[in-house]
């Protein structure tokens, strides 16, 4: 915007052509000010991030090691490592994809290729959004109640499979949907075109170009499981168990669980901190690993469909 | 089989697929229903919602009043909602309209990442340094308290605030901007007079659901915000909210008691209030959806 420019002739006195620069100056200013502000705002949130992974690893990094990693906890937990802990939370996320991804992926595919937009759609998507809503601990209840204690399949894995399949199954139709959109509609058409039947497009062609979309999907549904503890509190994770998970059956530890676990009820909680740090470490380490890898995933195939 | 037949067969099946959210929020409701309303029976609904008291282990005599439990939810959202919305907004309008795609595309995976961090990693940090550093720093007894707990839980619900709100933020369409400029107006004056008006529907939408997300965190209020079931009367006050409570103490309350009715009851509570929150952030973004100019 330049004032200059739109002042032709005649040229005006020069006194008003000063009144208008300097109100432009404060105006400026303002927003030069209000957009450091803005500013700030974001430095807090990357400095929340910062700070927190920051100090996770000062304090943690001289836990992790090789014997901390493979071995089993001593002592009262006390001593030894986490290894049944990683077992049991990617048994428990990579289980709960088993459950959440055909749901899940079924579910998109239905909102976006099959519905039609009306009440029933209108209905099935306030569902998704108010189960995605729910708090963690209330599916941790729902599961104690309807797969630990009505279906009897007790303190464990599969329990847990399935409390935290229902608890992912929003991120998975979510992100499926975002997948789903991205295929352009004229691969549709093509297919169409050719004689396919609705069914032979989907399959041939628009689930194959949305793989890597709901790949990514499926990574930070994984990651949502693993960091998860409420839900598992009652239906699958336990305190201490001697035993590694032998069936679908098995109760586990996980590495949430176990970090909550060390820090709140144990009886020598201070003695516990570098296992506390160690095991916060490795479990922000998986999360946000799977996180930036899905973020990455994303940005490379947005520039592959630029192309 | 006709292809005619498969091709519908199929579409009842993808169709049967997508009621299974449907089913479960249902199922949920079921079994919080059926587990908590037996608690009516030796509590009145008005005693429970309104009891000061809430002594469910007292072997002589238990009380099952989850106001202080309400009221510390109440608290700690409020409080830290009054971090997180400023917080979330700015970095939505940051994001949709000031970045550079350059600092976008580092500042928006960082928003992400920090959405994506295990709330029982944010309660950790909370217990071991946010609550020593209170303790010092401001002269309190106690750490672990509703300050404490808000502030972590703001940082969960900035990240929900910020994309939902960044998405309408988005969706503004550019004529009206270029209208504003054209009229010589600067890009703040813009963005304060055109663009926030706009969007605001989806920023409502965007508090909403992040209040919504911090009624129901669970680990992060069990881990730091003290735990005493008692009414707030400063910031630095341990309270017990609705979910810290049920995590706490369902391990310990005997299968089908009092206790355990009692929590079912509460979660029941809790349920509802997520749900009604969620619901009226739908009723929200559909009623004032953003559908070009015509809805300013």
């Amino acid at each position: 915007m330049n004032v200059d420019a739109t002042l032709s002739l005649p040229t005006p006195p020069r006194r008003s052509l000063s009144v208008t620069t300097g109100r432009d100056r404060v105006r400026k200013t303002k927003q030069w000010l209000a957009f450091m502000l803005l500013r700030g705002a974001i430095l807090t949130v990357a400095a929340a991030l910062a700070v927190i992974i920051g100090f996770l690893l000062v304090n943690g990094l001289s836990s992790i090691s090789w014997s901390f990693l493979t071995e089993v906890p001593r002592n009262n937990m006390t001593e030894g490592g986490i290894w049944p802990c990683i077992v049991g939370t990617v048994l428990l996320s990579l289980g709960a994809m088993a459950v959440a991804l055909p749901l899940g992926v079924a579910s998109a595919i239905y909102l976006h290729e099959y519905a039609q937009p009306g009440r029933l759609m209108r209905i099935i998507r306030l569902g998704v959004n108010n189960l995605a809503g729910v708090p963690s601990v209330v599916f941790g209840l729902f599961g104690l109640g309807l797969f630990v204690t009505v279906l009897d399949l007790g303190v464990s894995l599969l329990a847990g499979w399935l409390t935290l399949g229902v608890l992912c199954l929003p991120v998975i139709i979510g992100t499926t949907e975002e997948a789903l959109k991205s295929v352009p509609a004229t691969y549709r058409e093509a297919s169409l075109a050719l004689g396919g039947t609705k069914w032979q497009t989907i399959w041939r062609v628009v689930l194959p170009s949305a793989l890597p979309g709901i790949l990514t999907g499926s990574i930070l549904g994984i990651s949502r499981a693993a960091g998860e503890t409420a839900a598992i509190m009652f239906t699958a994770a336990v305190f201490y168990t001697p035993k590694m998970p032998s069936s679908m059956f098995s109760d586990v530890m996980a590495l949430p669980y176990h970090i909550y676990v060390l820090a709140t009820a144990g009886t020598e909680i201070e003695k516990t901190r570098p296992i506390q740090y160690g095991t916060a470490l490795v479990l922000i380490g998986l999360v946000l690993g799977m996180n930036l890898f899905a973020i990455f995933l994303r940005a490379w195939l947005q520039r592959r469909g630029k192309r | 089989m006709r292809r005619s037949t498969r091709e519908i067969l199929i579409k009842r099946a993808f169709m049967a697929t997508a009621v299974t959210s449907l089913a479960v929020l249902a199922l949920i409701m079921v079994f919080l229903f059926m587990e908590g309303l037996p608690a009516f029976g030796f509590v009145s609904v008005k005693d429970f919602l309104t009891g000061m008291d809430w002594y469910p282990t007292d072997e002589a005599n238990p009380a099952y009043g989850i106001l202080p439990l309400i009221a510390a939810s109440a608290s700690v959202t409020a409080l830290s909602s009054l971090v997180a919305i400023p917080l979330g907004v700015m970095t939505a309008v940051y994001l949709a309209e000031i970045a550079s795609p350059r600092v976008r595309a580092v500042v928006k995976p960082v928003v992400e990442m920090l959405a994506s961090l295990p709330s029982v990693v944010i309660g950790f940090f909370g217990m071991v340094v946010m609550a020593p550093f209170l303790q010092d720093y401001f002269d309190i007894p106690v750490g672990l308290n509703l300050a404490n707990a808000a502030l972590m839980l703001a940082f969960m619900s900035v990240p929900t605030i910020a994309s939902v709100s960044e998405d309408a933020i988005y969706a503004v369409p550019r004529d009206l901007k270029e209208a504003s400029f054209a009229l010589g107006a600067t890009h703040l004056e813009t963005l304060l007079r055109v663009t926030i008006p706009a969007s605001l529907s989806g920023i409502g939408t965007a508090v909403i659901l992040g209040m919504s997300r911090a009624i129901g965190e669970t680990m992060v209020v069990l881990m730091v915000a003290g735990g005493a079931a008692v009414i707030p009367d400063s910031l630095w006050s341990p309270v017990r909210p609705m979910p810290a409570s049920i995590a706490a103490e369902m391990a310990e309350a005997p299968f089908r008691g009092h206790h355990y009715h009692a929590l079912f009851a509460t979660a029941m509570v809790l349920f509802l209030v997520t749900l009604s929150f969620n619901i009226l952030a739908d009723y929200i973004s559909h009623k004032h959806q953003q559908t070009g100019s015509a809805s300013l």
